[in-house]
């Protein structure tokens, strides 16, 4: 099945393969990686009746297009796009015929960030660690797609439910992004001034903000005092505040380990919207219930 | 600092004891502080040994770092909070120094460093590669890239800074120190660390070996100096290919 399954037409900005990612390997600072958002990703599986840990293709902003080697069905999430195949206009959220030698083409998000495309089968590579996901901070798992190279597909799932269809149901994404955090562990390396900051004061994601963290433009925080974090494990959704002050969401593919204080943790069911902010979207924290 | 964090574990308990703080992390995870590094690696250690026995709550990392070690993704709230309340009654065994079983690293050292290290030591330089072999060193935790280990045991009036000038391109398999780390480049990569040598016969890092990672968290580690006339290529002794790294 490996031979003869998707050639890349278009490649996008950043296309890359992503599941539910390797979690379990930080000790060896190894990232967890998968999809930034993992609703979207398992959604679209859900909608061809793959597991939920099928690989699917995560775009960023600019979609991509594939050019199908074998008949194939897939089904688009994520941020709402154009979907199209063969340029005739197709389903965004449903099953999609694609006959061998179409390309279906993904386009430019409308709302949002990153779009998932699963195909029957999943797309299939080496897994890494028992994950196919494209960690771009350590480069484990297949390379970014590039246009002309050619991914495999799995076996479509012998059994698929009879109607297994969900109902792709899409909110807009929120015109500002509110995210909840619960404070610590590092809380204590800031003034009770910086903290206040932190929770009142408005900031935007910067277009610096990548698979590795969601970078944030606005006011710094201010330290409580000098000093130098002696190395630690960071989780998922860590709130980590380098030296200049203005705060960092570490998303999927974030370092294991770092020195800057995390003054607090974005619970992970947030981070999927996180994931769907453009570059200047108005972002608050807020505190996080228990 | 630390006095002010709250999180100083001075006389929180006697001999033996974890003298931690445990600080939230999230909804699920927990921050284990310990007052050194031996007693971060020894509470590390006592609770993969608890995971192995299966009486530790079920938690999805277990990430060391210098003075911590966090504990992330437990199946609840609860879960953290009640492992947070008994951690620091646990009777911590210390950790054992020995030597046996260590991994064996052969390098040659050639750094590029290795002046400036002997001058921050204040030795000759054909002294640095001694004083290095004859350390054990520890994996006190990974990080930095998919099998790089901070390894500890280098007597602290050898720790050095980073370079003031970190390196673009650092190759695979050169050897660094700083501060009290020394540290094997996985592959290449920006870096700036003081390279003292070249671990040319050693990978560390297969994704499809088990385990993918030489250096592990709790691994002991011995450098072996490699003669200059010993670094070509191919195998150093005879015996089916180079080997990943070599136990005695």
């Amino acid at each position: 099945m490996r031979a003869g399954g998707l050639q890349t037409a278009r490649a996008g900005v950043l296309t890359t393969v992503q599941d539910l990612g390797r979690a379990g390997y930080a000790h060896l600072g190894v990232p967890r990686s998968g999809a930034l958002d993992a609703g979207a990703h398992r959604l679209a599986n859900r909608l061809l009746g793959n597991p939920e840990t099928a690989a699917t293709l995560e775009t960023t902003l600019t979609g991509c297009a594939v050019r199908a080697l074998r008949p194939t069905v897939a089904a688009v999430t994520g941020a709402p796009c154009p979907v199209r195949v063969d340029g005739r206009p197709a389903a965004w959220g449903q099953p999609v015929h694609v006959p061998a030698g179409a390309v279906l083409d993904v386009g430019a998000a409308t709302h949002g960030v990153r779009s998932y495309l699963a195909f029957d089968g999943g797309v299939d590579a080496d897994p890494v660690l028992g994950s196919r996901a494209t960690d771009l901070l350590s480069g484990l798992g297949p390379a970014p797609l590039r246009e002309g190279g050619v991914l495999g597909l799995g076996a479509p799932p012998a059994h698929r439910p009879a109607g297994c269809c969900d109902a792709a149901a899409w909110t807009a994404p929120p015109r500002e992004l509110l995210l909840p955090v619960v404070l610590g562990p590092r809380h204590d390396w800031f003034t009770s001034g910086g903290l206040r900051t932190l929770l009142t004061c408005g900031y935007r994601v910067s277009a610096a903000s990548n698979r590795i963290g969601l970078r944030l433009e606005g006011p710094a925080l201010e330290r409580a005092g000098e000093g130098e974090l002696a190395s630690e494990g960071m989780p998922l959704g860590a709130v980590q505040v380098p030296p200049e002050g203005r705060p960092v969401i570490f998303l999927a593919d974030h370092p294991t380990t770092g020195g800057y204080p995390v003054v607090g943790v974005v619970p992970a069911e947030a981070l999927d919207v996180a994931a769907q902010a453009p570059p200047g979207t108005p972002v608050r924290f807020t505190p996080a219930g228990a | 600092m630390a006095g002010e964090r709250g999180a100083s574990p001075e006389g929180r308990a006697g001999r033996g004891q974890a003298r931690a703080a445990v600080l939230p992390v999230g909804r699920d995870g927990l921050l284990v502080e310990l007052g050194t590094a031996e007693e971060t690696e020894a509470l590390h250690a006592e609770l993969l040994r608890r995971r192995a026995l299966g009486t530790l709550p079920p938690v999805a990392e277990i990430v060391p770092g210098a003075r911590t070690v966090l504990l992330d993704g437990f199946p609840s709230a609860d879960a953290a909070r009640a492992l947070a309340a008994e951690l620091p009654g646990w009777n911590v065994p210390p950790l054992t120094g020995s030597a046996a079983g260590a991994l064996e690293i052969p390098v040659r050292y050639d750094g590029p460093d290795l002046a400036d290290v002997a001058a921050l030591w204040g030795v000759a330089e054909d002294e640095v590669p001694r004083i290095h072999a004859a350390a054990t060193f520890r994996v006190a935790f990974c990080g930095f890239a998919p099998g790089f280990g901070y390894l500890t045991g280098l007597d602290e009036r050898y720790h050095v800074p980073r370079r003031a000038d970190p390196r673009t391109r650092v190759p695979a398999g050169a050897v660094g120190l700083a501060g009290p780390y020394t540290g094997v480049y996985p592959r290449s990569s920006p870096g700036g660390w003081q390279l003292i040598g070249t671990a040319p016969e050693t990978v560390l890092w297969d994704a499809d070996r088990t385990p993918a990672a030489l250096l592990t968290p709790g691994t002991r580690v011995r450098f072996v100096p490699l003669e200059s006339d010993e670094a070509q290529p191919g195998p150093r002794r005879a015996g089916p290919g180079p080997a990943p790294g070599r136990r005695p």
